[in-house]
């Protein structure tokens, strides 16, 4: 049955892809420039069109228009995407529509779907118009920055670097999330719908906040301004509070 | 009256000896033949075809390692350890006792086995091919994981319940080949009988869980899924060119004018894509040869009227326009390998729309196949659009280009919310 050629060769996108490389390297040398972009990201070819389907609701390029629901996935590390995609996909992140879309995808192509997010720029956000008391600032600030040592919880910042600007490949920054979001998040990691490889180090800190510290440290972070630029700090978690799953 | 007692007492004998003497397994022999290299191999590519993975393994744990949970009508049951542990897997097992699993139904510790492990399919395995699949487990990694309790309702979780169902419905089976038939023929029909259990999705189910003899390949409703698995039967003879479409579909789970979704898509995923090229071939080559089948009567969708239809019509066209045609054309006529065609899909105009409304609230992905291994998504809509507009472009594309089907009501769509 030699009509079983892999379908990838007849594919319409990369067939151009292809020919348009083979024309380029043809040309003078201001196209090499173009032979040498499309040689840097071969494993991007044509994705920004396969994934039309997650740009419906985390936006172009990952920068989602709708951020109360859908977060921005754009410039986050690509090991911290892959891990939420294969969360996702095996149950251990609770999101229906999320395990549908992704139940038959490989974990090569989940790699190259994290990896072609986590090049986009993330763009500026505006920041979310969110009141925050006095009170909730100063708790907010004490929990990111300093933890609290009686409850056993580190400081935000101890991971997820100084800006909370993130640290690559696997600890996400956490400006440039509405609050609404990262509550959420915590509540879930509290109520076990969102699970990270074990130990899973957030969910026992959710675990040691309250309705309170949740709601003034979410609101705090999303009036932090975005740090610039992808995450700086990178490869070594040698020197956190805790033992994470997530890193390893 | 002592008449009525006697006669009473000697039903009761004959019926228990009904369930329990005669359900029992023959002695058989251990093979016991230290197995090869290639034993080995050809048991694992077997444990493909028999996508044995997608029920006993759970997501993110070692593979084979059981404790998947099994929806059924009837309450959860849950896969079994299949790796070498020797407490919580087949570690102690001969490959007679495997054997006797796959043939029977039959635990090594003489318990009846639920029918969600689909042996009235696996009972037509040759012994030497459960020979090879047995060589393999036993060549895993063993590791510890008991299986979980059963959750059955009253009275599915009684022995006697199941020893009824396998006294009403099961007989062990064997492959016979049928000399008049090619060899792929042969070939084709001893895997999708076999080891492919295709009929476990695309033949209907009475309402004990048993396939419907009068019913075979006609497709249905896939239990707890949602979805409903299409006809394998032949209204008219399948063309070279179908066939080969197939051929491609099955093992790529794309094809120039379709994809597989939902449970389908699993299937292709875990087992058809490993599957060499002959023996796919095969197997279409079966599929062919099915005669025309009775259609069960499905669930016939709400039904609309003709005036609402065309209402439904109207309001479809331009948000099929606006929203759909990017990708499978202003006709409908898809994207080859990338985005399916919607006109002249079988899918499409199925009686029930169930699969339709599915792709539309969700969305998805074709599979990742070795020959497809970054397919194209659709976004999903149950959030974006409201039930009527949905039901109005279901409507649209069940009706337009040649397509012709019943209208999708909204409150179906609700249903499914
Ligand atoms: C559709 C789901 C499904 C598929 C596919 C499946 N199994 Fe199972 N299997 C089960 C379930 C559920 C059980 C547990 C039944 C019970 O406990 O009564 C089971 C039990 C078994 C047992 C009995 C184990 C014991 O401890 O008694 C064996 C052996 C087995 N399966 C082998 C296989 C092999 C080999 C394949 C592939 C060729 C396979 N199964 C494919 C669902 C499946
Ligand atoms: C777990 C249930 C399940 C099993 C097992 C299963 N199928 Fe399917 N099949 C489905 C469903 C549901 C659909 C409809 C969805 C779709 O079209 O992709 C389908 C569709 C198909 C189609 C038509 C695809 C199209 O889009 O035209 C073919 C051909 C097919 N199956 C063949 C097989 C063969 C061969 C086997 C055995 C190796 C098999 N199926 C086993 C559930 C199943
Ligand atoms: C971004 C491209 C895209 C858009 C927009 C899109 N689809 Fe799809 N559609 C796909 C892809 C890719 C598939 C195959 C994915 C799968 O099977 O899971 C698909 C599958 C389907 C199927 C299932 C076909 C089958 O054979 O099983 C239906 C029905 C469908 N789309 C209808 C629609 C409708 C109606 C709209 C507009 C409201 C729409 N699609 C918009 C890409 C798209």
């Amino acid at each position: 049955m030699n009509n079983n050629r892999p379908d990838l060769f007849r594919n319409p996108v990369v067939k151009k892809s292809l020919l348009i490389s083979g024309l380029a390297s043809g040309l003078l040398l201001t196209s090499l420039a173009v032979v040498a972009e499309q040689a840097a990201t071969p494993d991007d070819a044509g994705l920004a069109e396969r994934l039309q389907a997650c740009a419906a609701c985390h936006g172009d390029e990952g920068r989602s228009q709708q951020e109360d629901y859908y977060p921005s996935i754009a410039g986050k590390p690509a090991g911290y995407l892959y891990r939420q995609l294969l969360n996702f996909r095996d149950g251990r992140r609770l999101h229906t529509t999320m395990r549908l879309m992704l139940a038959y995808l490989s974990d090569a192509y989940l790699y190259d779907i994290a990896r072609y997010y986590a090049r986009q720029s993330p763009g500026h956000h505006s920041l979310p118009e969110t009141n925050l008391t006095e009170a909730q600032k100063a708790l907010g600030k004490q929990l990111a920055q300093s933890g609290d040592p009686e409850r056993d919880l580190p400081a935000c910042t101890q991971c997820h670097g100084s800006r909370l600007q993130g640290r690559a490949p696997y600890i996400p920054g956490l400006t440039g999330l509405p609050s609404e979001y990262l509550a959420a998040q915590l509540g879930a990691w509290q109520a076990g719908t969102r699970q990270a490889l074990t130990p899973d180090c957030m969910a026992t800190i959710a675990q040691r906040l309250n309705g309170e510290d949740i709601l003034a440290v979410s609101r705090w972070i999303a009036h932090q301004p975005t740090a610039a630029d992808t995450p700086s700090t990178k490869g070594s978690y040698a020197n956190l509070p805790m033992e994470c799953g997530a890193v390893q | 009256m002592w008449r009525i007692i006697l006669g009473l007492a000697a039903l009761l004998t004959g019926l228990a000896l009904w369930l329990f003497w005669a359900d029992r397994a023959p002695p058989i022999a251990v093979n016991g033949a230290a197995p090869s290299e290639e034993t080995i191999e050809k048991g694992e590519y077997l444990a493909r075809a028999g996508n044995c993975i997608a029920c006993h393994t759970v997501p993110g744990n070692p593979e084979y390692s059981g404790g998947r949970r099994i929806a059924t009508p009837f309450g959860n049951v849950y896969s079994s350890n299949l790796t070498p542990d020797n407490e919580t897997g087949i570690g102690q097992w001969s490959d007679a006792d495997f054997w006797r699993a796959m043939r029977h139904g039959i635990s090594r510790d003489g318990r009846r086995l639920y029918p969600a492990f689909p042996y009235s399919n696996y009972s037509r395995v040759k012994r030497e091919d459960s020979d090879a699949l047995f060589a393999y487990l036993k060549s895993l990694p063993a590791v510890r994981q008991p299986q979980p309790e059963p959750q059955l309702r009253f009275p599915y979780n009684t022995g006697l319940a199941l020893r009824l169902w396998r006294a009403l419905f099961f007989k062990p089976g064997r492959f016979e080949a049928d000399p008049q038939r090619s060899t792929a023929w042969n070939r084709g029909a001893y895997l999708v009988e076999g080891l492919g259990h295709c009929n476990a999705c695309h033949t209907a189910r009475g309402f004990l869980g048993n396939s419907l003899a009068s019913a075979e390949y006609a497709g249905g409703p896939v239990p707890m899924l949602g979805w409903d698995a299409l006809p394998l039967t032949n209204s008219q003879p399948m063309s070279d060119k179908r066939a080969s479409e197939m051929a491609r579909l099955l093992k790529h789970g794309v094809s120039e004018r379709n994809v597989t979704s939902g449970p389908m898509a699993e299937v292709v995923f875990h087992s058809l894509q490993h599957l060499a090229d002959d023996d796919i071939a095969a197997m279409v080559t079966y599929i062919r040869s099915l005669p025309p089948g009775q259609t069960p009567a499905s669930e016939q969708g709400l039904q609309v009227g003709e005036q609402r239809k065309a209402l439904l019509m109207k309001q479809g066209a331009p948000l099929y326009s606006e929203h759909c045609a990017d990708c499978h054309g202003e006709k409908g006529e898809g994207h080859p390998f990338q985005y399916p065609a919607l006109a002249d899909n079988q899918s499409v105009v199925a009686d029930s729309a169930n699969n339709i409304i599915r792709s539309l609230m969700y969305g998805g992905f074709g599979p990742s196949t070795k020959g497809n291994p970054r397919p194209y998504g659709m976004p999903p809509y149950a959030q974006q659009m409201s039930a009527e507009d949905m039901a109005a472009v279901l409507t649209y594309i069940r009706n337009a280009w040649g397509n012709e089907a019943a209208a999708v009501s909204p409150l179906q769509i609700r249903r499914l919310r």
